[in-house]
């Protein structure tokens, strides 16, 4: 029952890894806390299920048109509302306040388009089946999802490890004054960051949508709270801290609901992270501010 | 090679550059020294983009890059380090050097993803480039810490290795000799002379009148936002007005 339920948080933990993952991103390099990130996840997750519904793609191929549609939409958000306070130095809170009034456009034409019930992949889309491996049953459904949520971020982390834009992006990162003398052009590596993060949100859209089978306007305002809560308890910016997080929170939502009560879910993990925090200020992964002498 | 013309600059109503106006030509190590607040730093930061001045031109090798943003001043070939040391603390000191070289790559990202042979023979190029540079600073046994374990002369000395990576065509050294030991001076000072014997030039902000006469060629003396005396190290020293900016009025010297 146990090793059961690890594999159940698992595959909910990796996706809310995989969500945070774009939102720290972006934080880290662009310094904005980007509040239309759920907006994005939403569309990606739309964009997923109009891919396999009405083109007929498969799982691999729908995850890429969501990933390129979010990444896109990221794009936009980023050059339209971000980039022009950008310009004008405004940090933190003017682009933040920015992104929920893209947040609420977005919402609220997709509400326009698709209405506010709930949309589900066709049956048998993931065919119901499953593994089981010693006392633990796993779907088909769940390893797809940990599997996809795990190679992205395997694979974002090798680019932004090995590759010469990768490497441009953890030095805008950690300086971008710094990183424009060095003939990084930081503007450019902005947008490649918005791109790649919101692909990411809108991957994790498709893989939420067929975790519970429903696809609906309003999935983005839930998981947003979440990944806040999730970049915080990582470390703000930190990727490791991302994926540690999500996991994290992943596990105390299947385990309250296990062995407490569905009812105080919410209550409990976040109570959890409440906790954390108060052991670790900056997060698992933050670095304690260092005091100037 | 680089041309002030006339430089001024504003801060609010504060006039911290007053047509400032010199000449770097093609393999000098020039010195611009001066008291604390004279607007050394300030002439760097509008030099490489940080900053736009007020009026005046700059001129790089024929084309004029007054206005223009950091990284293009780069791509033209102007490098610089900082007073305050900035290296990727994060990162290895040999990829500190790689973000150097950024412009340089020529494969496309997607392209890490499969082992082609053009891109494993660049990148094995571009390393070994890497490696080339932080030899003149002494730095190649390290060169998979991380760099914010370095002592700070020698993230000092990885910063200069950093600024060399972008191929700069003139190099801008904001205080490298500050906080370092006389041994450690020596050795800095020793290395930059080999870096300008490699074809670079370099225009140097130094407190450090050793440093400043040992290895400087032309030397141009600042204060409060003025260029109040050029020359040779030799003349500077014999000149009263740079005397009296640097030994004041019973104030303490540099």
């Amino acid at each position: 029952m146990f090793l059961q339920q690890i594999a159940n948080a698992l595959a909910l933990g990796s996706v809310y890894a995989l969500f945070a993952i774009g939102f720290t991103l972006i934080f880290g390099v662009l310094e904005v806390i980007t509040l239309a990130h759920g907006a994005v996840f939403m569309v990606g997750a739309f964009a997923g299920l109009i891919a396999v519904t009405r083109f007929n793609l498969g799982i691999i191929p729908a995850i890429l048109t969501s990933m390129l549609a979010s990444g896109l939409l990221g794009f936009i958000i980023d050059f339209v509302a971000v980039r022009p306070l950008r310009k004008k130095k405004y940090h933190h809170l003017a682009p933040m306040i920015a992104t929920i009034g893209c947040a609420t456009i977005i919402t609220s034409i997709s509400q326009g388009i698709f209405g506010a019930e709930a949309y589900r992949f066709p049956f048998d889309f993931v065919p119901t089946k499953s593994y089981e491996i010693g006392d633990i049953q796993l779907t088909l459904l769940q390893l797809v999802i940990i599997g996809i949520s795990f190679s992205l971020m395997i694979m974002l982390i090798l680019l932004l490890k090995r590759t010469k834009w990768g490497k441009a992006v953890r030095a805008v990162a950690e300086n971008r004054r710094t990183a424009a003398l060095l003939g990084i052009p930081v503007e450019r590596v902005f947008q490649i960051t918005s791109f790649t993060s919101s692909a990411l949100g809108g991957a994790a859209g498709v893989l939420t949508g067929l975790n519970f089978n429903a696809i609906h306007t309003y999935m983005g305002g839930p998981i947003l709270h979440r990944g806040i809560a999730v970049i915080i308890l990582g470390g703000m910016g930190d990727i490791r801290g991302a994926m540690a997080g999500g996991l994290i929170l992943g596990f105390s939502e299947i385990m309250s609901v296990a062995y407490i009560s569905s009812d105080f879910r919410d209550a409990i993990s976040f109570g959890l992270l409440f906790l954390i925090l108060l052991i670790r200020p900056s997060g698992i992964f933050g670095k304690v501010p260092e005091r100037k002498g | 090679m680089l041309k002030l013309e006339n430089i001024a600059k504003d801060f609010g109503g504060l006039r911290v550059l007053n047509g400032v106006s010199f000449e770097i030509s093609e393999g000098q190590i020039f010195g611009l020294i001066g008291p604390n607040g004279a607007g050394k730093t300030t002439v760097f930061n509008i030099i490489s983009g940080l900053l736009k001045p007020s009026s005046g031109r700059i001129i790089f090798n024929k084309s004029d890059i007054t206005n223009q943003p950091p990284h293009v001043v780069t791509e033209q070939g102007i490098s610089r380090t900082f007073q305050n040391i900035r290296v990727f603390e994060d990162m290895s000191l040999l990829e500190n050097i790689l973000v150097g070289m950024h412009r340089l790559f020529s494969y496309s990202s997607v392209s890490m993803f499969f082992d082609l042979p053009k891109k494993k023979k660049e990148e094995k190029q571009l390393r070994e480039k890497a490696m080339d540079i932080l030899s003149i600073v002494h730095l190649t046994e390290k060169a998979d810490l991380k760099a914010g374990g370095l002592s700070y002369g020698e993230q000092r000395k990885l910063e200069l290795a950093r600024a060399l990576a972008t191929e700069p065509k003139l190099l801008l050294i904001d205080e490298p000799a500050a906080g370092m030991n006389p041994a450690e001076t020596e050795e800095l000072m020793n290395e930059i002379k080999l870096i300008n014997k490699n074809g670079y030039t370099i225009c140097l902000i130094e407190h450090d009148m050793k440093v400043i006469m040992g290895i400087c060629g032309y030397v141009a003396v600042m204060n409060f936002g003025e260029i109040i005396a050029e020359g040779s190290p030799e003349e500077i020293r014999k000149e009263k007005l740079v005397i009296e900016a640097y030994l004041g009025k019973d104030e303490k010297s540099a």
